[in-house]
């Protein structure tokens, strides 16, 4: 009887107790690998920061968060493993931290209504949200990062490059070629010569590239590099005594990892940013008190404040506030994929905003929308300071050329659109 | 003197230092597969597992640090001393030398009389092992690694080309390291293969197994002693690579490298790897430099390869390889 009784009253609780749903939210990490180096901090900042909402305000709007981790060791046939594997739980977003992955996800997360945001790489197009409606990559993208990068030029030889020689160093892929496009066009405009220097994957032996810039003698030289290729190209310039504060990567080869090996060397090299740096904002104190004290940092918690990290962190800050933004539109906490792709569409990011979530001046100001998926195109230069042994912020964000960025993503999205079969629109 | 001409002589020494760097790889796989005809697929890894234990050591990380820190809640990290580098060099070796005798004692004694592919498979196996041992151990971030070797232009090359032809010329002071290291190791190597009891203990079980047992040649301890030797060209790579670029993951990757080397210089012949070396390193180079610009660049990964291939056409064994013979 007692036991009935029992189970009697344990029905009636459950039946009356509200639902307690979950955030899923998916990270498709890489810590072993290739690129482990990178991949750890940046799914460090990512886990953090999920683990500071949970813990400190008991998640997004009175829902608990659900971080599921899969491991695609960079590799993009084992992302979409993780892809189809963690769909079913209820998974919010995708951000699959590569360029490939990124690519194989267009078409089935469009398929599935499950939104992706590729953060700073992926396709540059996808910011025409008609065309990829699932699709975001603010707050900027390669094009964005390549316009950014002369425009810093730009100021630094007093508003004109006619007659400079600029040298881009990438990474022979996919990923490495995004840039040229925009800097031919560029080139055009402001009258620099390029000299295209291509690298062949994983970018150990660089030697023939560094010897064509010592006897070229360009003005500046730009980076599109990952993984050992950047800490490699660092070191040849080092040799080679190019001028470092006349050589300016892209936000994937400037971190501390790429600057490191190569020593003293590696002061005044520059790196272009869509985040701040360091940890000295209030949400750090938070993560402190509420995540590592608690024992609950992700991985060894060796690498808070790093740049990786922080970007990381960064990716986790927007993803919940396009959680509580669909929240809002919708009324509802326990939020959809549907519902995210919603908030995600109407995300809105301003200073008080960030401010608010202790984050002063961490990132720019930005709003998305339905035909802009990819934020206002905004991005800093950080440099590195070798005694420090860290970068710093020498500019304020800057925007792209937006006479020559949007043409370019209305042509290519245009392109992908006739190839995919795909109606343009709003949802 | 045309301006191209001069370049290109530039070019070539660097090309020439390049290949040494490549030759110091493709050395470990000559070794091994040399004394028992093993392709080891484990090379690379094995420079990356050398060189991390090397920076390891000589910043007194405490290995397995991230998993004893799980398991026990502690959070040791260092044990606070720094190591000289040739102090740890030595202590590097030795676990290389304990790397060998667990490879021999775990995986190839069981694996005596089976198919060459099997045991090829075993390296793979071997190579994945050792990967993530590697990482558990030391970690996965990228380490810098100092052992106190110059690096940066040879000022005294890139005054006297000056003088000679009024353009520097650009030479790494790292690669006239190497190139005398590598030179240093390919005479001390053949001479101990040569003018040795172990070395020709060595060459006599690389001709025939059978015929090394029955006079008394303990197998074992020759495999040992080659996987001891090929662990010790691993971490000359490693130190030679891990200084350019920093100890990380990629160092696996030179063994793609070594490749084209070995199908050019035969898989038998230590001189064959340095001239291999040689070879490749000059012809990407040059090909990069001369037909690079016309056909786009990043012609050097592949323009190897096919360099090997044109040798491979009319030396299937290599240039220096060993001629099989099968009679039926």
């Amino acid at each position: 009887m007692k036991t009935k009784l029992a189970m009697a009253t344990l029905a009636a609780m459950v039946a009356a107790a509200p639902a307690m749903a979950e955030l899923t939210f998916t990270a498709l990490s890489y810590r072993t690998g290739p690129y482990a180096a990178n991949g750890i901090p940046f799914a460090d900042g990512y886990e953090d920061y999920f683990t500071l909402l949970n813990e400190r305000d008991g998640g997004i709007g009175g829902e608990p968060i659900r971080l599921v981790e899969c491991e695609t060791g960079y590799n993009t046939e084992k992302g979409v493993e993780c892809y189809e594997s963690t769909k079913g739980e209820g998974a919010l977003v995708y951000q699959p931290l590569s360029t490939g992955i990124t690519y194989q996800l267009i078409p089935k997360a469009t398929a599935d209504g499950i939104p992706v945001h590729s953060m700073g790489y992926g396709r540059t197009s996808a910011k025409n949200g008609e065309v990829f409606q699932y699709i975001f990559n603010y707050p900027a993208n390669y094009w964005d990062g390549a316009s950014v990068a002369i425009k810093h030029l730009l100021d630094v030889n007093g508003g004109d490059l006619s007659g400079k020689k600029i040298a881009l160093v990438y990474h022979n892929s996919a990923y490495g070629k995004e840039p040229i496009r925009t800097l031919e066009v560029l080139a055009e405009k402001h009258g620099y010569e390029l000299t295209l220097l291509p690298v062949d994957h994983p970018g150990q032996e660089q030697k023939s590239q560094w010897l064509q810039i010592r006897r070229d003698r360009p003005d500046h030289v730009i980076m599109w590099g990952w993984g050992v290729m950047n800490q490699v190209a660092i070191q040849e310039a080092v040799n080679i005594r190019f001028p470092m504060e006349n050589f300016i990567g892209i936000w994937w080869s400037g971190s501390e990892n790429d600057v490191l090996p190569a020593g003293d060397g590696a002061d005044g090299y520059k790196a272009l940013t869509f985040h701040n740096l360091g940890s000295d904002y209030p949400l750090f104190d938070d993560i402190q008190t509420h995540v590592v004290d608690k024992g609950l940092a992700a991985g060894a918690g060796d690498q808070i404040g790093t740049v990786l990290y922080n970007r990381g962190l960064y990716a986790a800050m927007l993803a919940a506030e396009a959680a509580r933004t669909a929240q809002e539109i919708h009324g509802v906490s326990a939020i959809t994929a549907e519902q995210m792709r919603d908030g995600m569409e109407n995300l809105v990011m301003t200073e008080e905003k960030m401010a608010a979530l202790g984050l002063p001046n961490f990132g720019p100001e930005f709003s998305v929308s339905c035909q802009n998926h990819g934020g206002d195109g905004y991005a800093a230069v950080a440099q590195w300071d070798a005694d420090a042994g860290e970068f710093t912020l020498i500019t304020d964000y800057m925007q792209s050329d937006q006479d020559v960025i949007l043409p370019l993503v209305a042509e290519d999205s245009a392109a992908y659109a006739q190839e995919a079969g795909i109606t343009p629109g709003c949802k | 003197m045309p301006d191209t001409l001069i370049f290109g002589m530039e070019v070539f020494l660097n090309g020439l230092m390049a290949g040494v760097l490549y030759a110091l790889v493709a050395l470990g796989f000559v070794l091994i597969y040399k004394a028992s005809g093993i392709f080891n697929y484990a090379q690379g890894v094995m420079a990356l597992f050398a060189a991390m234990t090397l920076v390891g050591i000589m910043e007194g990380q405490v290995p397995f640090a991230h998993l004893i820190n799980a398991i026990l809640g502690t959070e040791v990290h260092h044990f606070g001393w720094h190591i000289p580098a040739f102090l740890a060099i030595l202590l590097t070796m030795g676990v290389m030398v304990f790397l060998a005798w667990a490879v021999q004692r775990l995986i190839f004694r069981h694996l005596v009389n089976q198919e060459p592919i099997i045991l090829f498979m075993a390296t793979i196996g071997l190579a994945y092992f050792l990967e993530g041992l590697g990482d558990i151990m030391w970690g996965a971030d990228i380490k810098k690694l100092d052992v106190g070797l110059p690096q940066g232009i040879n000022t005294a090359i890139d005054e006297v080309t000056y003088g000679w032809f009024g353009y520097g010329f650009f030479i790494d002071n790292l690669d006239i390291v190497a190139t005398v290291i590598a030179a240093l190791l390919v005479v001390v190597l053949v001479m101990f293969s040569q003018y040795t009891k172990q070395g020709r203990a060595m060459r006599a079980v690389a001709d025939d197994h059978q015929a090394a047992l029955s006079v008394g040649v303990s197998l074992n301890f020759i495999w040992i002693m080659v996987w001891s030797v090929a662990g010790f060209v691993a971490l000359v790579a490693g130190i030679m690579w891990g200084t350019k670029s920093g100890v990380q993951f990629s160092l696996s990757l030179i063994a793609l490298k070594a490749l084209p080397v070995l199908m050019l210089g035969g898989f038998t012949s230590i001189p064959g790897a340095i001239v291999g070396g040689l070879i490749i390193g000059v012809g990407e180079k040059l090909f990069e430099f001369l037909v690079g610009p016309l056909i786009g660049g990043a012609t050097e990964n592949w323009f190897a390869y096919v360099l090997a291939l044109i040798f491979l056409v009319f030396r299937p064994q290599g240039l220096f390889g060993e001629k099989i013979i099968e009679r039926v």
